[in-house]
């Protein structure tokens, strides 16, 4: 399981941080032990829910955060702290970390190869008249839905620091943040975006079209340059 | 130069501008056998049970500009392209469409796509959709002073909005855009201007559309997806968001760059997704700031800016020749 990261290899890393004198009241971690190991304030290590490859745990809902867009991965933390896109757990551990923290482990997290387990989607792409294919290429112009790849990319491999991949994410995941748009959950997005076509799909339309990203393979139509 | 005072526009202005020329604006005029706009009759619209249940998140603004959309004509569905040769030339004219460069690539020279300014594959009512445009030709046109073909019309987008070559008439890319035109207008009436047809036409603003006010508003509402500079966002080489101006961007010949097509075209349907949601002043402002950038020369260039603008663009409208932020718009136009 890619979430199990090796005992060994983590606790020689904990061995290495403390000959490089980490206490556990220094100021900044750095960011391998803290996504690996956590801190010493409680913070949990971010490889326990987000895997160690930080490829995510599609089951329960845990986004993929390797190969994200730094900027982009930096705004979610604050905007969990802030409360802008509200969430029981990763609140406190946003909270937990400060700004440098938030950087730091975002660059980590940027600069992460694609988990090659992602190229490889677990489900089968549906047809490309599905409902599910229809919204995200072509959307549905008389509710003012764009098709979501007009901003999200290509097969929904993201756009530079504003549009994150949806490729390489799990359906729980997506299902999960359109939800919390439309609950009014999540308020974090520029201009409303996301919460005005949020507000404009059925629960079947959010089933179908996380479906069809999550199908996606994330290699196949190219990545953000 | 100065950009002239607003208020003077010239009557026909549709016939003298360039992209949009039938494109141009909605009247709201109903027709007979359609439904008339939404202020003077409302019907129930297949979107319109979903479209109030997200009022709450939509302003009274929204509602305003997209009257003519849900009440204008609907073209056919796309699952009822039918299979064989005319459908094939039907879904090969929507592929040139949406994808120009990749289907049509000797005639583009630029980085847009026919649907960035046609949002919804053409289909979209304020957004000049084709179900629209296809039964207004031929047409007379001030802009090259004859009696155009549909064929013709869209060989000026080619070499304007695309900043391209003029595919010949016979070719297959402009049957195939014909073919998908056609195909959406089936049963639209022919010969009237249907709502919803062109871009809007904006009241005057209050103030004199701004530069300066232009650029705020931009940074603040556009440069999300269209970048601080405006140049759009790519994907492996290809634009995911289009450039405004500069090189990749249409050219001083098309439509969109007279500042009240583009406030109209902008009001409606920008922020994408959003349309509806600016101001008219905003739009007006984030317009002029637009059409206040270099972008490619017209091709009808005739060695000097002031000869050009006084042959092509002498109209309140248009910034092109005149000076805006302290350039002389045209006087050094952008090359690949
Ligand atoms: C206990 C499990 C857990 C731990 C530990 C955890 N996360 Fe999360 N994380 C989540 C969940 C669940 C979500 C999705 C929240 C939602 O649905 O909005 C999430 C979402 C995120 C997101 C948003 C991703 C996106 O695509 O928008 C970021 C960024 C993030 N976590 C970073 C971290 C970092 C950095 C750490 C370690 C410091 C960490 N997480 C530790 C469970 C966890
Ligand atoms: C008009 C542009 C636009 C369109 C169209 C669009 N999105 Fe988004 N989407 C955004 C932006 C901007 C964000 C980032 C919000 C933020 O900063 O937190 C986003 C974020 C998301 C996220 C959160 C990803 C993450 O890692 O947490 C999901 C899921 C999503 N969009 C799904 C969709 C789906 C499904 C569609 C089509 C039905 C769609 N989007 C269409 C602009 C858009």
């Amino acid at each position: 399981m890619r979430t199990a990261a090796p005992f060994a290899r983590l606790a020689g890393m904990f061995a290495s941080a403390l000959l490089l004198g980490w206490s556990p009241l220094g100021a900044a971690v750095d960011a391998s032990t803290l996504a690996n190991l956590g801190d010493a304030h409680g913070v949990a290590p971010c490889a326990s829910c987000h895997g160690a490859d930080g490829a995510g745990q599609a089951a329960a809902g845990f986004p993929r955060l390797a190969g994200l867009n730094g900027a982009y991965l930096r705004k979610q933390l604050d905007d969990f702290a802030s409360g802008a896109r509200e969430n029981a757990v990763m609140k406190p551990i946003a909270t937990a970390l400060d700004a440098d923290e938030r950087k730091a482990i975002s660059d980590y997290y940027a600069k992460l190869p694609i988990p090659a387990v992602l190229a490889k989607p677990a489900t089968e792409n549906s047809k490309d008249d599905s409902p599910g294919a229809l919204l995200a290429t072509r959307g549905r112009w008389s509710q003012q839905v764009p098709g979501c790849e007009q901003c999200h990319g290509p097969g929904g491999v993201g756009v530079g620091e504003h549009f994150p991949p949806l490729a390489g994410q799990s359906d729980v995941y997506i299902r999960n943040q359109l939800k919390a748009w439309k609950q009014g959950t999540r308020h974090n997005d520029p201009l409303d975006l996301m919460k005005h076509l949020s507000a404009a799909l059925s629960d079947n339309d959010i089933d179908e079209v996380s479906a069809w990203f999550a199908a996606q393979p994330l290699s196949a139509r190219g990545a953000t340059p | 130069m100065k950009l002239r005072p607003f208020g003077s526009v010239p009557g026909p202005r549709l016939l003298a501008l360039g992209v949009t020329a039938v494109l141009g604006a909605c009247s709201g005029k109903p027709v007979g056998g359609l439904p008339a706009t939404a202020a003077s009759a409302p019907l129930p619209h297949p979107s319109s049970v979903s479209h109030a249940s997200s009022a709450a998140a939509a302003s009274s603004a929204d509602d305003a500009a997209n009257a003519a959309r849900k009440t204008a004509f609907v073209p056919p569905a796309e699952s009822t392209i039918p299979e064989g040769p005319y459908g094939d030339m039907v879904r090969l004219g929507r592929a040139i469409f949406t994808h120009t460069r990749e289907n049509a690539g000797a005639y583009v020279g630029n980085g847009l796509n026919c649907s960035n300014c046609h949002l919804d594959a053409g289909r979209l009512a304020d957004s000049a959709p084709l179900w629209a445009a296809w039964g207004m030709y031929p047409a007379y046109r001030k802009k090259n002073k004859h009696v155009n073909s549909y064929g013709e019309r869209l060989q000026g987008c080619f070499m304007y909005s695309m900043n391209g070559k003029a595919p010949p008439l016979d070719s297959k890319e402009l049957i195939a855009l014909e073919t998908y035109s056609y195909w959406m207008a089936k049963g639209a009436p022919a010969g009237t201007k249907l709502p919803g047809a062109g871009y809007p036409d904006l009241p005057k603003p209050a103030q004199a559309p701004d530069f300066a006010r232009g650029k705020t508003v931009f940074e603040s509402h556009c440069a999300l997806c269209h970048g601080a500079d405006g140049q759009g966002q790519k994907v492996a080489g290809a634009y995911v968001f289009p450039p405004l101006w500069g090189p990749d961007s249409f050219n001083w010949g098309a439509g969109m760059h007279s500042v009240d097509t583009a406030a109209g075209f902008i009001k409606a349907n920008m922020p994408f997704s959003r349309g509806g949601s600016l101001s008219d002043q905003d739009a007006w402002d984030v317009a002029m700031y637009m059409d206040g950038h270099e972008r490619p020369q017209d091709p009808r260039f005739t060695g000097n800016v002031a000869a050009t603008r006084k042959a092509f663009h002498d109209n309140p409208n248009s910034p092109y020749g005149t000076e805006v932020n302290g350039h002389l718009l045209g006087s050094q136009p952008m090359k690949k």
